[in-house]
């Protein structure tokens, strides 16, 4: 074979295609896909009665409820607050800038029980912020807000770093234009910038959304775990496996597993086409 | 020429917000966390962090940790190459699966690895069997640590190595290097940086990881107790000062994890400013 044929990429030149292949389907196929198998083998022992009756038990029916309204209005929080620090990071230069780069980070990095345990004490009546915010009314501790708060704090990260290198990119003469053309500040971001940001903003937002319905550590913590009030999804998987019900947390795990792996995979077809627009055809 | 929120009164606003918020909502908890651990002074903290059941999840936490590493290592390091080396069918539907430890809830992660592997699971029962037990045991804990932690290394890699393309590792294979050599010389120097902060994510997350963790555990004091599970049940002992000693290491470890990266991405971007 001459060197010509072999560097135009129809033949593999490089190795390791066996042995990462062999590495990479065998690690994917024990650890991510074999346990999932056991999932359907204890399903496959329930009825679909059985399985219906589970699921829409109505105390579960509420933890769903709470999930999915507290983990809605984290996202929303994220997707305004996730798009202000995005901006401010790229677009401005100021004193202490590197450190609140590093800090969105912060959520990441920190154990969820250790962010869960802070939230509560910070939050309680007793606490730094529940001393000032229980006078004025605001309970946010044991209640719903405490579960949107804690959901909020871990899946920050998520919009600001799909949002920033977006906005990092976005060459310097899209907004002269508008701003030579007169336009305000207000309608030249919603005209001109908003177009190019909203795709990374739903991404990000949307992974922020799959991340805070499943958050657990966080969150029982400062949810004060009221049934019908406060409890949240993961945590009923949690409450029927501590009273040996496999069956019972199989179900409904079932449910939490079939929304967030359909969410991913939205949000992996969403991202896949509008990479695909930008770079004209090639994803 | 002017640029969008240029304006001096727009710009301050919007960096005071900026400011004000993260210090409430992102600043204000780390600083609670040494508030809290140091709040009966040092020697309370250095008795909560210096007694054995603290201890010994330390070394619980640390081990797995350790084991966690070389193996989401081997693995990622081998599906960013896969992926970015070679097109072969099916390429795509392999990046979705890594992304899979994501989007499960940790709760759930743990389960199915308890269903499967505990005793009345289809492989945990032939385990029983042969008296091997996984679940409610370290390594237990070791398997559900692996499986959210896997998509760091590989995740890190493959943006970095797509974008340096095969060029260089072409080259060295057709100047008749063998794979290894072409890997060491080439590929490693090349992705260390990024193979080092996925190390380090792979890491912050095995050492703090608890929901996952809780289900598999058993949580026994003094055998497979973790650090964040011990952490929990100081704090539902009503030991907070106890249970914030416990958080105050796991911060430090979070905030070596934010340096490491801020130095990481100076050094890159001092790289790109230099070439």
């Amino acid at each position: 074979m001459s060197l010509a044929l072999r560097l135009t990429g129809n033949t593999r030149v490089l190795p390791g295609f066996g042995l990462s292949m062999g590495i990479s389907v065998l690690f994917i196929s024990l650890v991510l896909l074999l346990p999932i198998t056991g999932l359907f083998g204890q399903l496959s022992n329930l009825s679909l009665a059985q399985y219906w009756a589970i699921i829409t038990e109505g105390r579960i029916v509420a933890s769903y409820t709470v999930t999915i309204g507290a983990a809605a209005v984290a996202a929303l929080i994220n997707a305004v607050f996730g798009l202000l620090l995005a901006w401010v990071l790229v677009r401005y230069e100021f004193p202490g800038k590197r450190l609140l780069d590093a800090l969105m980070d912060l959520p990441f990095a920190l154990p969820t029980a250790v962010a869960g345990i802070t939230l509560a004490t910070l939050y309680a009546g007793s606490g730094w912020m529940g001393r000032l915010l229980e006078p004025l009314g605001f309970q946010v501790a044991y209640t719903w807000v405490g579960i949107a708060l804690a959901m909020a704090f871990t899946s920050i990260p998520f919009v600001v770093r799909t949002v920033q290198p977006v906005l990092e990119d976005l060459p310097a003469e899209v907004d002269e234009a508008a701003m030579s053309l007169g336009a305000t500040d207000g309608v030249a971001f919603r005209r001109v910038i908003m177009p190019h940001l909203w795709p990374a903003l739903v991404t990000g937002t949307g992974l922020a959304f799959v991340r805070s319905l499943g958050e657990f550590g966080a969150i029982i913590f400062i949810a004060g775990n009221m049934p019908y009030e406060t409890e949240i999804t993961a945590l009923m998987i949690f409450v029927k496996l501590q009273e040996y019900d496999y069956a019972g947390a199989s179900a409904i795990a079932s449910v939490v597993l079939f929304v967030s792996l359909a969410l991913l995979l939205a949000i992996n077809v969403w991202q896949g086409r509008f990479v695909r627009r930008l770079h004209g055809g090639k994803g | 020429m002017r640029r969008i929120g240029d304006a001096p009164a727009v710009k301050r606003l919007l960096i005071g917000a900026a400011l004000v918020l993260s210090a409430l909502f992102l600043l204000l908890p780390l600083v609670a966390i040494f508030a809290q651990a140091f709040s009966q002074g040092m020697a309370v903290f250095w008795s909560n962090v210096s007694n054995y059941f603290t201890l010994h999840a330390i070394g619980l936490t640390l081990g797995v940790a350790l084991l966690t590493i070389p193996i989401c290592l081997v693995f990622g390091v081998a599906l960013a190459w896969l992926v970015t080396r070679f097109s072969f069918p099916g390429r795509r539907i392999l990046q979705t699966l890594i992304d899979i430890p994501f989007a499960v809830s940790p709760v759930v992660a743990g389960l199915i690895y308890l269903l499967l592997y505990g005793r009345n699971g289809w492989i945990g029962s032939w385990l029983d069997g042969h008296d091997i037990q996984l679940m409610f045991a370290w390594p237990g804990i070791l398997m559900v640590t692996v499986f959210v932690t896997c998509p760091f290394v590989a995740r890190e890699l493959i943006p970095l190595m797509q974008a340096q393309g095969s060029r260089e590792e072409e080259a060295a294979a057709t100047l008749g290097a063998k794979g290894w050599i072409t890997f060491w010389r080439v590929t490693l120097p090349n992705i260390r940086w990024a193979l080092l902060y996925g190390i380090i994510l792979t890491n912050a997350r095995a050492v703090g990881e608890f929901g996952a963790v809780s289900v598999v555990s058993g949580a026994i004091r003094g055998q497979t107790n973790t650090l964040p599970l011990h952490l929990e049940q100081l704090y539902q002992d009503y030991n907070a000062v106890g249970a914030f000693a416990c958080a105050a290491l796991l911060a430090l470890i979070a905030l070596l994890t934010l340096a490491a990266k801020a130095s990481l991405e100076w050094r890159a971007s001092r790289r790109e400013a230099l070439l």
